[in-house]
């Protein structure tokens, strides 16, 4: 990790070693740019980098290349979401191009949620490559200046590569080893899926850290509030790869009505707290879903404003 | 084997409204084998379409046949001295056979009255699942003998992805993860550090993707 591989505002914080803060916006439904920049208003300042997500959950939304754009017009800068499940190697190499020419440095490489969860469920999908081939195909293009087919890029994309990882998808024991892997396939940075099984967390970063994966790459340890009881029911029953344990639940119940919003913030603040100490994590990715204006709240609470400059 | 499932018998009598005297033809390959197109359910079919016709009103003349096969110019030669005699032709065969029967036949009318599915095995009777993808690389002595390419959702070279939980794919608790089975035989036989090893993208030119296949033998073309 010496000299600068995008020169991405993300990339100079981490490598700064500064404890980074990164958001989550998702585009539009439609072509609603001014809902979108509302947004992304809120976010501003308050974060060091904003994913994009890329028709998440398989429902169809602005393309998340156009929504990084608007994104950097408005002063922020994006992380650019790609998953595999809509694009074939010509697309994903050519969209990696055109975001690159565009002024992103910043992408972070899915495999993506099964069609079947969105709303084209009769959609063909291509999953051409997987992830861990879409890392690899970014590091190819930034370090080795070459398409997946060898043949050479004129200007290669240089780009912060991100991935994620699911440490409470099973099997458990697998989990660290594919870390593992896609920091060698060419991660630089990693956000993890949304952690309520603080247990099981801290087991997998021990693994992690006993493994030194956190001196290869920096992780992001992922962080999405709870708003209501009945999300964390949702998210613990009905969201695949999802741990939330009972006794989260139990304790946004026990808030009582009216209070459970500011309870799982409040489990979101110890939780930040936690990971800034904990060893081999780098850096928080918070993902308010639909909750953006929340965002300097917490980010004010966790004591993580001013973002550093650098 | 290729599987298969009976379209439903509402369709079948959409396609054959405007005709009154049919020929359904079963197949002794595969469709047997899966209880869909063998002689039993030829029968079965001809019966159901004439009572449903004769409740219209409007009674169907059927003949059954079922040939050897219907993949195969020999078997389906089989019907050329009768094949004149009928309005339409039903096939109970997979997509293979009414296609076949339409080239030898050209100004004969075929129907399918199967959905062909996938290539696959019988896991008990009466249970069919899918193994193989047909991608013309065959991968699966990397993944102890089974089948990312047909078995995975995402067909992950790569897996699992995020979405595996109680070894289980997340597109339905009925369908098991393949990855997560492919882990576990892995550390059951101290083969883990194979699933370290990144797998390349695969070249699908050898699949479906590469346009029509065809596979050309020249020791046994005269």
């Amino acid at each position: 990790m010496s000299e600068l591989k995008s020169g991405s505002n993300l990339e100079k914080v981490l490598k700064a070693g500064h404890f980074a803060f990164t958001g989550e916006c998702g585009p539009p439904q439609g072509a609603n740019v001014e809902h979108l920049k509302e947004k992304a208003h809120h976010l501003k300042g308050c974060v060091d980098a904003v994913n994009i997500t890329d028709n998440q959950t398989a429902v169809v939304r602005m393309s998340s290349w156009a929504a990084s754009i608007i994104l950097m017009q408005e002063g922020l800068e994006p992380n650019f979401q790609m998953v595999c499940r809509d694009r074939n190697r010509l697309a994903i190499q050519s969209d990696i191009l055109g975001i690159y020419a565009h002024g992103i440095r910043n992408m972070l490489c899915l495999s993506g949620d099964h069609q079947r969860f969105g709303n084209h469920p009769q959609a063909k999908n291509v999953f051409d490559i997987d992830s861990m081939q879409l890392i690899h195909t970014v590091k190819t293009m930034r370090d080795e200046g070459k398409f997946m087919n060898g043949e050479d890029i004129d200007v290669p994309p240089k780009l912060f590569i991100g991935a994620a990882s699911n440490p409470f998808a099973d099997p458990f024991e697998f989990r660290v080893h594919r870390l593992a892997k896609k920091i060698a396939a060419g991660a630089d940075f990693i956000q993890t899926q949304c952690i309520y099984n603080m247990d099981r967390f801290r087991e997998f970063m021990k693994n992690a850290v006993d493994m030194g994966l956190h001196e290869k790459c920096y992780i992001l340890a992922g962080v999405t509030p709870m708003k209501s009881v009945g999300m964390a029911r949702y998210m613990a029953k009905q969201v695949p790869g999802m741990d939330v344990p009972d006794s989260l639940i139990e304790r946004l119940r026990g808030a009582g009505k009216g209070n459970v919003a500011q309870e799982g913030i409040k489990f979101a603040l110890e939780q930040i707290e936690e990971f800034k100490e904990m060893e081999g994590i780098a850096g928080v990715h918070l993902m308010a879903i639909e909750w953006e204006h929340m965002v300097p709240e917490i980010a004010e609470k966790a004591g993580v404003l001013p973002r550093p400059q650098v | 084997m290729i599987v298969a499932d009976r379209k439903p018998l509402q369709e079948i009598l959409e396609m054959i409204k405007d005709f009154n005297k049919i020929l359904i033809i079963g197949c002794k390959g595969c469709v047997t084998v899966c209880n869909v197109g063998g002689s039993k359910e030829v029968g079965i079919l001809a019966s159901s379409l004439k009572i449903a016709r004769k409740k219209e009103g409007r009674p169907l003349e059927i003949d059954e046949k079922t040939l050897e096969r219907q993949c195969d110019p020999e078997y389906v030669d089989q019907i050329k001295d009768i094949v004149n005699d009928y309005d339409a032709i039903i096939s109970m065969a997979c997509g293979v056979g009414p296609q076949f029967l339409s080239e030898r036949y050209p100004d004969s009318r075929f129907f399918p009255a199967v959905n062909t599915t996938f290539f696959g095995g019988a896991l008990q009777h009466g249970i069919w699942e899918e193994r193989c993808a047909g991608c013309g690389t065959c991968v699966i002595h990397y993944f102890e003998g089974m089948c990312p390419i047909a078995r995975c959702a995402k067909s992950l070279l790569n897996g699992p992805c995020g979405g595996s939980a109680g070894g289980k794919c997340e597109i339905s608790k009925d369908v098991d993860c393949i990855w997560d089975l492919i882990v576990k035989k892995k550390m059951e036989q101290g083969r883990l550090d194979d699933l370290l090893e990144f797998r390349p993208a695969k070249d699908w030119t050898t699949s479906r993707d590469g346009g029509p296949r065809k596979s050309v033998r020249e020791e046994l073309v005269q």
